[in-house]
């Protein structure tokens, strides 16, 4: 089990900027999430840390060691690192049955016969898999194929697990019961997970931190309710969670607390308080800070409706043309006239 | 930390890269390069006056016409029966497709002397055939396949596979729904075929037209059993020839005159790599299910018309070929009494030459095989993970050898080996001449498939091993090897097929001792053994045809593209 050390890697590929200068550390132990919108760079960085890519510029270092430095140029390949990999595709080899798939690292390392067979045994236990050990991965199901994958690569007792994408291919309970899995591995193993998607469900589900990437920079590493409840910046508030980002007039101390004009109205807002050197310049707006009340700050037209079970999602068009998402349990009519009220949103600076 | 860092792996890789593609330009490339320097050069000094007077010959340009004459003209012919198969294999609801197509690619796979010998048996006075069935011509009567129109014939017949090939492939790549759209806005029959397939299937006709023309130009076994009784020579033959007429002192000027063809081949080849690259423009939507357009009560008539045709160019020459290697001598009718398997067993079991060929070509055929195997796997393989600028090159010229006609590749592999560097040694006139020929010609028939299966390989399945430690070597031996192992062996397969056939490199390079079973066959016809040439020839088909079978009943391991015959 490693840390990992991430200072300064940056990627380009043929002139194009992939990674602007990571510079952030995974804890031992810890289930990181690298969560973002396709192109922005989160599978390039998990490709770095496993070797398939040398940075083009920084140093990473896994449990203390130095495997790639961009400055010598050096980058210990991917064979040589001791990490997992599970790939999008599962890269189950299509020639080997599932016991030989997950043995492979074993032979790899040159163990002994009878090793093999009790450390690839307790892999495929591991993952309730002891039954298909005999059967070619053609025959097995989508997540049975992942779960070979998982016990492939934790047969070798890895320093960190990279999972790349690893439920996209997969449909939607199974998805469920397969977050089951990973979860309970990472309980059990306390190995170093670092865990690629762009579905920020999967990622709040199970990471202890998610590192939210945009345009090859992270934008904010925090806990899943430190995302939610206190994003940093607007891309954050407006991809994570559902969300409406909107301006701010002007800002007061009202004592401790801090007042905010938001779309004409007054609202107590909540923000870092060291805050104060920048002055926060933007709320977010999720639906549970905004109720339906007659006598609301701000007057909405319902555009649109979603029933989400047991209650409504609506849309809202306020009378200054913003957005705005409320949850009810009362039915309404596209076209209804509602009275909004705000209560204590999360204010941020926008940098 | 002060963990000495390695960057071993990739290091491996560019290693074992360079190396491997170091000796692939040796086989492939060098030997172009050389020829090229021959042609331009006069002792060591540039000079142009040795092809100026090569060119200024009468027998060269002479040659040029015949040659651009026969190739033109037989490429139409190959057009007209390829288009017609094609579309209508391709388009229409015909049944036992798969037979007709599997017995329209035989003709590609039997090698061109064994065409011009099954069809001169068929025709002529002393037809074994005709005499049996009373309608042979008077004795003395010209045979009428020695002429410029027997040439263009057998050279239409021989390559309407590619035509029928190339556009087959092109028909497919056509979205049904195309079809079916002219269809619902009320286009029929005919007038979807000519307004909106046809259209979109003209690039890869023209690029199948240009790639046959450059294959009938370099056709030798054609133009020299028909040719050259006929005292008519084209471009190959008359290099043939000239060398076999006066040696290797003649080795200048026979360079000029395959540089020449390889001029007119390179043309072709731009041609068609033009239409080929203009044939994927556009078309989307799904090709999954073939087109199946009702023929309606035309069904009938016209199946029987292609049955017809096959039987006339496939299944009439071989009984012409098979009767003629069953009687006691050339021109005896073949009746219950006369029928005899003493040619049969003469050129298999007693003839020295004959088992000596048959090992020869067995040898240089299955060698050749193996080792472009062990070159082009991890070559392939390589050269798909690491695309440098010297391995994309290479990508772009390896078919240049086997689309040179095989002149070309002949005199440009005398002129590389005659002298080794730095010794008194030469290759000329030994086996290995050959075997290092037919390495160079048929690398792209073995790379082809292999890299095409390579392409479709899922890079993580590489990645993974990777990932849990395995090294280069390992990788290669437990991943790559395994999973690209069908499309090794129909490679291996098909450079087996068409170097163990081969007659147009070996008829330049053999000597007493290296001789070839097309070598043999061609001179056995020469020296008036048409009854043996008969049966030896017989017996080969007979081994492409089961080869050929092998290869359709593990058709369906292998991935798409990998067998030439089911694009």
């Amino acid at each position: 089990m490693a840390d990992i050390d991430l200072s300064s890697v940056g990627k380009t590929f043929a002139g194009t900027p992939a990674l602007h200068d990571i510079t952030t550390w995974f804890e031992d132990g810890e289930f990181i999430a690298l969560l973002g919108p396709s192109g922005c760079g989160k599978t390039t960085l998990l490709r770095i840390l496993a070797g398939f890519e040398a940075p083009t510029s920084g140093r990473l270092r896994i449990g203390g060691r130095l495997v790639a430095n961009a400055d010598t140029g050096a980058n210990l390949p991917p064979e040589d690192r001791n990490i997992g990999f599970v790939f999008q595709s599962y890269a189950l080899w299509p020639h080997m049955n599932v016991r030989r798939n997950v043995s492979y690292p074993l032979e790899i390392r040159g163990l002994p016969k009878a090793d093999i067979a009790r450390q690839a045994g307790a892999a495929l236990a591991s993952t309730g898999l002891e039954a298909y050990a005999d059967r070619m991965p053609s025959d097995l199901s989508g997540g049975q194929r992942q779960r070979v994958a998982l016990a492939r690569c934790l047969v070798s007792d890895p320093c960190a697990v990279l999972l790349d994408e690893p439920l996209a291919n997969l449909d939607v309970a199974l998805r469920a019961s397969m977050q089951g899995v990973f979860t309970d591995f990472h309980q059990r193993t306390g190995a170093t997970m670092v865990y690629v998607t762009h579905d920020q469900s999967e990622a709040m589900a199970m990471a202890d931190r998610i590192a939210v990437m945009d345009q090859g920079r992270i934008r904010q590493f925090d806990t899943p309710q430190a995302l939610y409840e206190r994003p940093k910046n607007r891309f954050v508030a407006e991809f994570v969670g559902r969300g409406t980002v909107l301006p701010i007039q002007s800002v007061a101390t009202r004592g401790a607390a801090l007042e905010a004009e938001v779309l004409g109205a007054r609202v107590t807002v909540q923000a870092e308080p060291d805050r104060g050197r920048v002055p926060v310049s933007h709320v977010c707006l999720r639906p549970e800070n905004l109720s339906i009340a007659e006598t609301g700050d701000l007057r909405g037209t319902v555009s649109r409706i979603t029933y989400m079970g047991g209650k409504y999602l609506l849309e809202a068009l306020t009378t200054c043309g913003s957005r705005l998402f409320v949850e009810t349990r009362a039915r309404f009519e596209i076209g209804a006239q509602l009275g909004l009220a705000i209560t204590s949103p999360w204010a941020f600076a926008e940098d | 930390m002060g963990i000495a860092l390695q960057t071993g792996s990739s290091r491996a890789e560019a290693r074992l890269l360079s190396s491997i593609l170091i000796i692939a330009l040796c086989l492939t490339l060098a030997p172009v390069v050389r020829l090229f320097f021959e042609g331009v050069t006069d002792q060591g000094r540039p000079s142009l006056d040795l092809m100026r007077d090569v060119l200024a010959q009468p027998s060269t340009l002479s040659a040029l016409k015949h040659s651009i004459v026969t190739a033109g003209l037989g490429t139409v012919v190959s057009l007209v029966l390829g288009a017609a198969f094609a579309f209508l294999v391709a388009l229409t609801d015909l049944r036992a497709k798969a037979a007709l197509v599997f017995c329209l690619m035989i003709p590609m796979m039997i090698p061109p002397q064994i065409t011009a010998l099954s069809w001169i048996q068929i025709m002529g006075p002393s037809s074994v055939l005709l005499k049996t069935l009373g309608i042979a011509p008077p004795l003395g009567s010209p045979q009428p396949l020695y002429s410029p129109e027997g040439i263009i014939l057998l050279l239409g017949i021989q390559h309407m596979s590619i035509i029928f090939l190339t556009l087959r492939a092109g028909l497919r790549s056509i979205p049904q729904d195309v079809v079916e759209a002219a269809r619902i806005s009320g286009a029929r029959g005919l007038r979807t075929w000519w307004q909106v397939v046809l259209p979109l299937t003209l690039p890869s006709l023209a690029a199948g037209t240009a790639i046959t023309f450059v294959t009938a130009l370099g056709n030798f076994g054609i133009p020299a059993m028909l040719g050259i009784p006929a005292g008519y020579s084209t471009l190959p033959t008359l290099v043939y020839q000239k060398l076999a007429g006066m040696g290797t002192t003649v080795l200048a000027e026979v360079s000029v005159l395959a540089m020449l063809i390889g001029a007119v081949a390179v043309t072709g080849i731009l041609l068609q790599r033009h239409f080929q690259g203009r044939q994927k423009l556009h078309l989307v939507g799904s090709t999954s299910r073939p087109l199946a357009l009702p023929l309606g009560a035309a069904r009938l008539p016209v199946e029987i018309a292609l049955w017809a045709v096959v039987f006339a160019i496939l299944v009439l020459p071989m009984f012409g070929l098979l009767a003629a290697s069953l009687v006691p001598a050339y021109g005896v009718p073949l009746r219950l009494d006369t029928l005899t398997l003493d040619k049969w067993h003469e050129v298999l079991f007693r003839q020295p030459v004959t088992t000596r060929a048959f090992a020869n070509s067995f040898g240089l055929a299955a060698g050749a095989a193996l080792a472009l195997m062990l070159i082009c796997l991890p070559l392939a393989w390589l050269m798909e993970r690491r695309r440098t600028r010297l391995a994309r090159l290479f990508d772009s010229l390896l078919d240049l050898p086997y689309a040179l006609p095989g002149v070309v590749l002949s005199i440009a592999m005398i002129l590389l080996l005659i002298n080794l560097p730095f010794t008194d040694a030469t290759l000329y006139g030994t086996i290995w001449i050959i075997f290092l020929a037919y390495m160079g010609r048929f690398f792209a028939v073995m790379f082809r498939p292999v890299q095409a299966s390579l392409k479709l390989l899922d890079p993580a399945m590489d990645e993974a091993a990777q990932s849990v430690g395995a090294s280069l070597r390992r990788r290669l031996r437990d991943v790559i090897l395994p999973l690209s192992a069908p499309a090794a062996a129909a490679g291996a397969i098909l450079v087996f097929l068409t170097a163990f056939n081969e007659l147009t490199v070996s008829a330049l390079l053999w000597s007493s001792g290296t001789e070839t079973l097309g070598v043999v066959i061609f001179n056995l016809n020469d020296s008036g053994e048409a009854g043996m040439a008969s049966a030896l020839a017989m017996a080969i088909v007979l081994v492409v045809m089961a080869l050929m079978g092998l290869v359709q009943l593990l058709s369906h391991r292998f991935p798409k593209g990998v067998v030439p015959w089911q694009t």
